[in-house]
């Protein structure tokens, strides 16, 4: 077999992972080597399907002795295996490196005997690109949960980020679909990894040249929708993982369906990409804008608004918070208007110091006045007194069609009711705007 | 009255003459309502007066913008000069005297116009080099890595240090058509210059075998069940296609002679 068709066996095997940033670090080559790294990650191209190419993504082997149900190289699926010996995945990478198409290797892999015999070839990779090559430039690598720590932290030193996979959201799940992993063996090379972090850290305080273990942090990501775990304990475990292991990023990746199984949604399901939309900007509020995962769901609401972002659904939960005076309010309060993104809140902050900001000059902030225009005011007097009218506001944050399906959803309508309607979305989502899935993850809500 | 409407300056489009266009603004106390390039033609309804580049003058303006608003103005306004916004010498000239008159502060200021304006540009400027320094796309020929962009914005001086600590121990060098120069870097040494144009010979077979195989992994990671042609556009417009090896495009022989450079690239 050829590297050629390799490439391409290992390639649409690594497809499904998410995680292709290469960010967190900050180096660049020493003298004789080659590579550097940006800490805000630099995207080389991007796929058909919208999403950031910046590493090689590739297993090292697609030939998995697990059987875990939702994935593409489980034992039982009969599908072409193929492996790079860890000089051709060096070779390959290099050659891709020097041309520029890409920031490193995103090295994963499925389980070739064994968690350990795994790790080894995976480990003799990266040691040819990093010895012999002398690669400075981004690897991020998977720990294979059941590996001997002795060797994750081998593997440690010569990698920017590891990630282990929680896969599934609950024990339950992980149980039922995936054998022969456990909550246990995956969380324990994550504590693992969490615990040499922080010891490297202090290592490095002491001694100024101490090598680095996994610098850009870890990472984790888990599979949305295969499973009946709901958003609420989705973003509950989020908070947790970023908490309790110091996690740099959690991903969510939309479950497609891959196989023909009783315990999975049948083939013919699509993806439910709005979810993972919408986790997506319930994270982002999580690590940037200050919120808690109870403030955004609870045990009443444990699935998104399908029509409204997470950060609109919680301010047209609590208009007592606004109108708010942009003039005044703190960074962390501006953070909280729907229209005002962490840019614009620090624009706001500096441009305030020389001026008494009006309306228009919030445009030039870059504001979005069309939806924060119900949430705030300059001072002085408020522009009328207008009562406003929950509806005005929603088809400020709606577009038409989105505007018509939510009404269809939710036939008129006493005011009480109206508001009884942002409490717990429809679980149909059959007829979902459109435009959501269209829509990438924008950086700020 | 009418001067004050109509008063434009000419000026040689390097960054002392512009200094020098704000030296004269405050010599004979006016604000010209336009900066032009010498290949302007003149089509202009009033004549333009020629400001002249003097080094000396031009020192006595860069020394006083640290001096009277901080290292960030200097800064800011060098990277102003190499955005494509139009009329940026003008905002450039107002926002100096803004500067002038309020010192620090002016870096906060964004809601003025010429800041804004300018702010705006520094942006776009940035955000495209940003892009660029991953979509550049190297051929390897005889060892020496080459590359050719069109960027809107004249963005290699802010390339420069992120490929020479990616390529510390390459040759390279990266064409921008638009502005008709190149950056080029031999260990460990880099310079911008002129070049008109460049010829590039056939790849070799390990160059086109990468390239296939490139495209390969380019097609192969898609997921097919979530494309999305419009958040790939978003992220990635058109326009740099043109040069990005994933969709078949470095085939296509642009005139780039690589004699011309060769003497710098190999010592
Ligand atoms: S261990 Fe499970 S998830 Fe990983 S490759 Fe094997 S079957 Fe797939």
């Amino acid at each position: 077999m050829d590297v050629f068709d390799k490439l391409k066996i290992l390639t649409d095997a690594a497809k499904y992972d998410v995680a292709c940033t290469s960010s967190g670090v900050n180096k660049k080559a020493a003298a004789g080597g080659i590579g550097n790294a940006a800490a805000s990650g630099i995207c080389h191209s991007f796929s058909g399907d919208g999403r950031c190419i910046s590493l090689l993504k590739v297993l090292m082997t697609n030939a998995c002795a697990y059987d875990c149900k939702y994935c593409v190289n489980r034992k039982s699926n009969d599908t072409p295996r193929a492996s790079f010996t860890p000089r051709e995945l060096a070779e390959l990478t290099i050659n891709f490196y020097r041309r520029n198409y890409i920031e490193g290797l995103f090295l994963s892999s499925g389980v070739l005997k064994n968690p350990d015999y795994t790790t080894e070839q995976m480990i003799e990779a990266l040691r040819i690109l990093r010895e012999e090559y002398r690669f400075f430039g981004y690897i991020h690598a998977k720990a294979i949960p059941g590996t001997d720590s002795g060797l994750i932290a081998q593997l440690g030193m010569l990698t920017d980020r590891m990630s282990v996979n929680i896969e599934l959201p609950s024990q339950s799940s992980l149980q039922m679909l995936a054998p022969d992993k456990s909550k246990h063996s995956i969380l324990a090379p994550m504590k693992y990894i969490q615990n040499r972090i922080q010891e490297n850290s202090t290592d490095i305080i002491k001694y100024r040249h101490a090598p680095k273990f996994v610098p850009a942090g870890q990472s984790t990501q888990m599979i949305i929708g295969a499973t009946p775990d709901t958003d609420f304990q989705i973003l509950n475990l989020t908070e947790g993982l970023y908490k309790k292991y110091k996690l740099k990023r959690v991903f969510f990746s939309a479950y497609m369906p891959v196989a023909e199984n009783d315990l999975l949604p049948t083939l013919d399901t699509t993806p439910p990409l709005w979810r993972e939309h919408r986790l997506y900007q319930a994270d982002w509020l999580l690590r940037f804008y200050g919120f808690t995962a109870n403030e955004l769901l609870d045990e009443h609401h444990q699935s998104f608004n399908p029509y409204l972002d997470p950060k609109c659904n919680w301010a047209l939960h609590h208009m007592d918070f606004f109108p708010m005076n942009v003039n005044r309010a703190s960074y962390t309060d501006l953070l909280r208007v729907p229209g005002i993104g962490v840019n614009s809140a620090r624009r706001i902050v500096i441009a305030r110091r020389t001026a008494t900001l009006q309306f228009n000059d919030l445009k030039k902030l870059g504001v979005v006045l069309k939806r924060a225009q119900y949430f705030i005011n300059c001072g002085g007097k408020v522009i009328g007194s207008l009562k406003i009218s929950q509806d005005k506001v929603l088809r400020s944050l709606m577009s038409e069609k989105t505007l018509g399906m939510y009404h269809q959803s939710f036939p008129l309508q006493s005011q009480a009711e109206q508001l009884s309607l942002f409490e717990q979305p429809p679980m149909i989502l059959s007829g979902f705007p459109q435009e959501d899935h269209q829509r990438c993850l924008t950086n700020s809500l | 009255m009418l001067d004050q409407f109509t008063l434009i300056y000419r000026y040689d489009g390097s960054f002392d003459g512009l200094l020098c266009c704000v030296f004269e603004s405050y010599d004979k106390k006016e604000i010209p309502t336009e900066i032009i390039l010498p290949d302007i033609s003149q089509t202009l309804l009033f004549a333009a007066k020629e400001i002249r580049t003097d080094v000396q003058k031009a020192n006595r303006v860069l020394a006083s913008i640290p001096e009277k608003m901080g290292f960030d103005a200097l800064n800011f306004i060098q990277r102003a000069f190499l955005t494509c916004a139009p009329k940026k010498e003008l905002y450039i000239l107002l926002f100096l005297r803004l500067g002038y008159r309020h010192g620090r502060s002016v870096m906060d200021m964004l809601a003025d116009d010429a800041v804004h304006t300018l702010f705006k540009a520094v942006k776009h400027l940035d955000n495209e080099s940003h892009l660029l320094k991953g979509f550049v796309r190297f051929s390897i020929f005889s060892n020496v890595l080459v590359a050719e962009i069109e960027p809107k914005n004249c963005v290699l001086p802010l390339m420069t240090q992120h490929f020479c600590e990616r390529y510390p121990e390459e040759r390279f060098l990266i064409y921008d058509k638009t502005h008709g120069m190149a950056l080029v870097y031999h260990p460990y040494q880099s310079a911008i210059i002129p070049i008109d144009d460049l010829e590039l010979p056939e790849p070799d077979e390990q160059e086109q075998s990468y390239r296939a195989l490139w495209q390969l992994f380019y097609d192969t990671i898609e997921i097919q069940g979530r494309h999305n042609p419009k958040c790939r556009m978003g992220h990635m417009p058109k326009r740099y296609w043109k040069y990005t090896t994933e969709f078949g495009s470095s085939s296509k022989k642009s005139l780039l002679k690589l004699e011309n450079t060769a003497k710098f690239l190999i010592p």
